[in-house]
């Protein structure tokens, strides 16, 4: 009960000084609440490219052609030199056959002209179509299939994958750095907000340890206080965030770019992205004020 | 019996300033006594040391059974807790009332309302401002702010009272008027010790008397002989 009383009386005295101090108050919750929003488009952003990085790897393949008179023991000995493969994750054969089938269902016109080749007369290849592990080595897997004898041609959408990949990455990086780099400018402007309210608060201080209160119990309305000031200042993240990701992800039908880029349904994301977003909010508060309180209340 | 027994002590600040040489002293439970000195003699250092705000260099510090010297600043506040200070400047918060002034020594320990009420009224009642509990100190007289400061000492019911020149920025009569409700405090059993400069007070009230002089013990007055030039008796 002692304790309750005590915490609850630490509260109200928290939030008193948030309003006492407002303009103060108010210089670290805008801070905290751009520096939310960042770190809230960073996350959206960061997601989906991961969702999409996703999305291409597990469509791209290697297609490996084999040269047109490879018999059925070489392409079974090609087939276990391909497994073998350290990036390798699944290998595919597709047979001549198999694919002028396909070719000739999918076109009238294939149809027509292919009727007439005989088998030696064929153009068509077998093919082996590879998934890899990693998509950034997918450039060393290609030439190492290359190399293995009787395979004619490799195809993989050389640089575009790269391209696309290294563009995903530096995205992340940014905003990765961005994220950080303003935090740290937060915690540093609820250390100063918290310093002030310290010092302004120097006689209460003074006068709580005179008549007894413990070191803790002086410490903790700061502490709180801080606390207080990331909860508010993450309330407009979190409602831009609902709000904003819902509304792009409705007008754009949930596609970007093109039908290849889907991006991730609002719910239960933008519930996920809230939560980090509080809980970045109380930790950077929370840690800002035990910084100052540690550096500034000499008790 | 003894509630505060310092052995040799010894306070040098980190100047290299000696506040204290070597001082050895007794109080007794239910005392009260005058510690009396020119500026800079050691006088606030000394009772700085009985609520722990300074730490003696050397010997040894026993207050209500506790050894101050050897307190983690950690466990400071059990000292405090049994420990009232009133100040000259008062120390009061200007923005609350005389009745919240007295009441937050209470509300920081977590004790329930009704009970900080109760002592809250009795400790106003003591000092005769209970009819002023919602008065802020800005509208309260000098003499009335200390009497505030007092009831806030005194509310938790300490052993020990430690007043710092508490009549210093008064005029005789409101002294005079401080001095008897710390003497009826007195009267209830806590002992108070009172640094001053008011000879005019000591002399009136005739308790045992600390002359300090640049950090040591000059003179030891028993009860009542302060003031008596004829009396050698010293203790």
């Amino acid at each position: 009960m002692k304790a309750i009383r005590i915490l609850s009386r630490n509260i109200r005295d928290s939030f008193k000084s948030v309003f006492r101090n407002f303009s103060l108050s108010l210089a670290s919750i805008s801070c905290i609440t751009i520096t939310l929003i960042v770190v809230a488009i960073s996350m959206v952003l960061s997601l989906n490219v991961n969702r999409f990085t996703e999305l291409v790897e597990k469509d791209v393949t290697i297609v490996a052609f084999l040269d047109l008179e490879t018999n059925d023991v070489e392409i079974n000995d090609i087939s276990q030199k391909l497994k073998g493969l350290n990036n390798v994750e699944s290998v595919k054969f597709k047979s001549k056959q198999s694919i002028s089938e396909d070719m000739m269902a999918s076109s009238e016109t294939f149809k027509n002209i292919m009727s007439e080749w005989s088998e030696a007369e064929s153009p068509i290849q077998d093919t082996f179509q590879v998934k890899v592990k990693d998509i950034k080595l997918i450039g060393k897997t290609a030439d190492e299939i290359k190399a293995i004898e009787k395979v004619d041609v490799v195809k993989y959408g050389e640089g575009m994958v790269e391209e696309l990949v290294s563009i995903f990455d530096i995205v992340r990086r940014a905003s990765f750095i961005a994220v950080v780099a303003l935090i740290v400018v937060t915690a540093f402007l609820i250390i100063n907000t918290i310093k002030i309210t310290i010092f302004s608060r120097k006689r209460e201080i003074e006068i709580m340890r005179l008549v007894g209160a413990s070191n803790l119990n002086i410490k903790i309305p700061f502490i709180i206080e801080g606390l207080i000031l990331g909860v508010l200042g993450s309330i407009i993240p979190i409602i831009a965030t609902c709000y904003g990701y819902t509304a792009i992800y409705d007008k754009l039908g949930g596609k970007l770019f093109s039908d290849l880029i889907k991006m991730i349904k609002p719910a239960p994301f933008i519930y996920f992205i809230s939560l980090v977003l509080l809980i970045i909010g109380m930790i950077v508060g929370m840690f800002g004020s035990l910084r100052a309180v540690k550096k500034y209340l000499k008790i | 019996m003894d509630l505060i027994a310092l052995q040799n002590v010894r306070k040098q600040y980190k100047t290299g300033v000696v506040a204290i040489h070597d001082l050895s002293l007794n109080i007794e439970k239910g005392d009260f006594v005058f510690v009396i000195g020119s500026t800079g003699c050691g006088k606030s250092t000394l009772i700085k040391m009985l609520y722990r705000e300074e730490k003696p260099t050397k010997g040894k510090i026993i207050v209500g059974g506790i050894d101050v010297a050897k307190l983690r600043n950690s466990k400071v506040y059990k000292l405090r807790r049994k420990i009232g200070v009133v100040f000259q400047d008062y120390k009061l918060l200007n923005k609350s009332t005389a009745y919240e002034n007295v009441a937050f020594a209470l509300e920081v320990l977590g004790l329930p309302k009704d009970e900080i009420h109760d002592k809250v009224i009795k400790a106003l009642e003591l000092v005769g401002l209970k009819n002023k509990a919602k008065q802020y100190p800005l509208n309260l007289s000098g003499g009335e702010q200390q009497r505030v400061a007092i009831a806030r000492a005194i509310v938790n019911g300490p052993k020990l009272l430690i007043c710092d020149e508490p009549t210093g920025n008064l005029d005789e009569n409101t002294s005079l008027e401080i001095m008897s409700v710390l003497e009826e405090i007195n009267k209830l059993g806590t002992t108070i010790i009172m640094v001053t400069h008011d000879t005019t007070i000591v002399k009136k009230y005739k308790k045992r008397t600390i002359l300090l002089d640049s950090g040591r013990i000059l003179k030891d007055y028993k009860k009542g002989t302060y003031g008596n030039e004829s009396n050698k008796n010293t203790k």
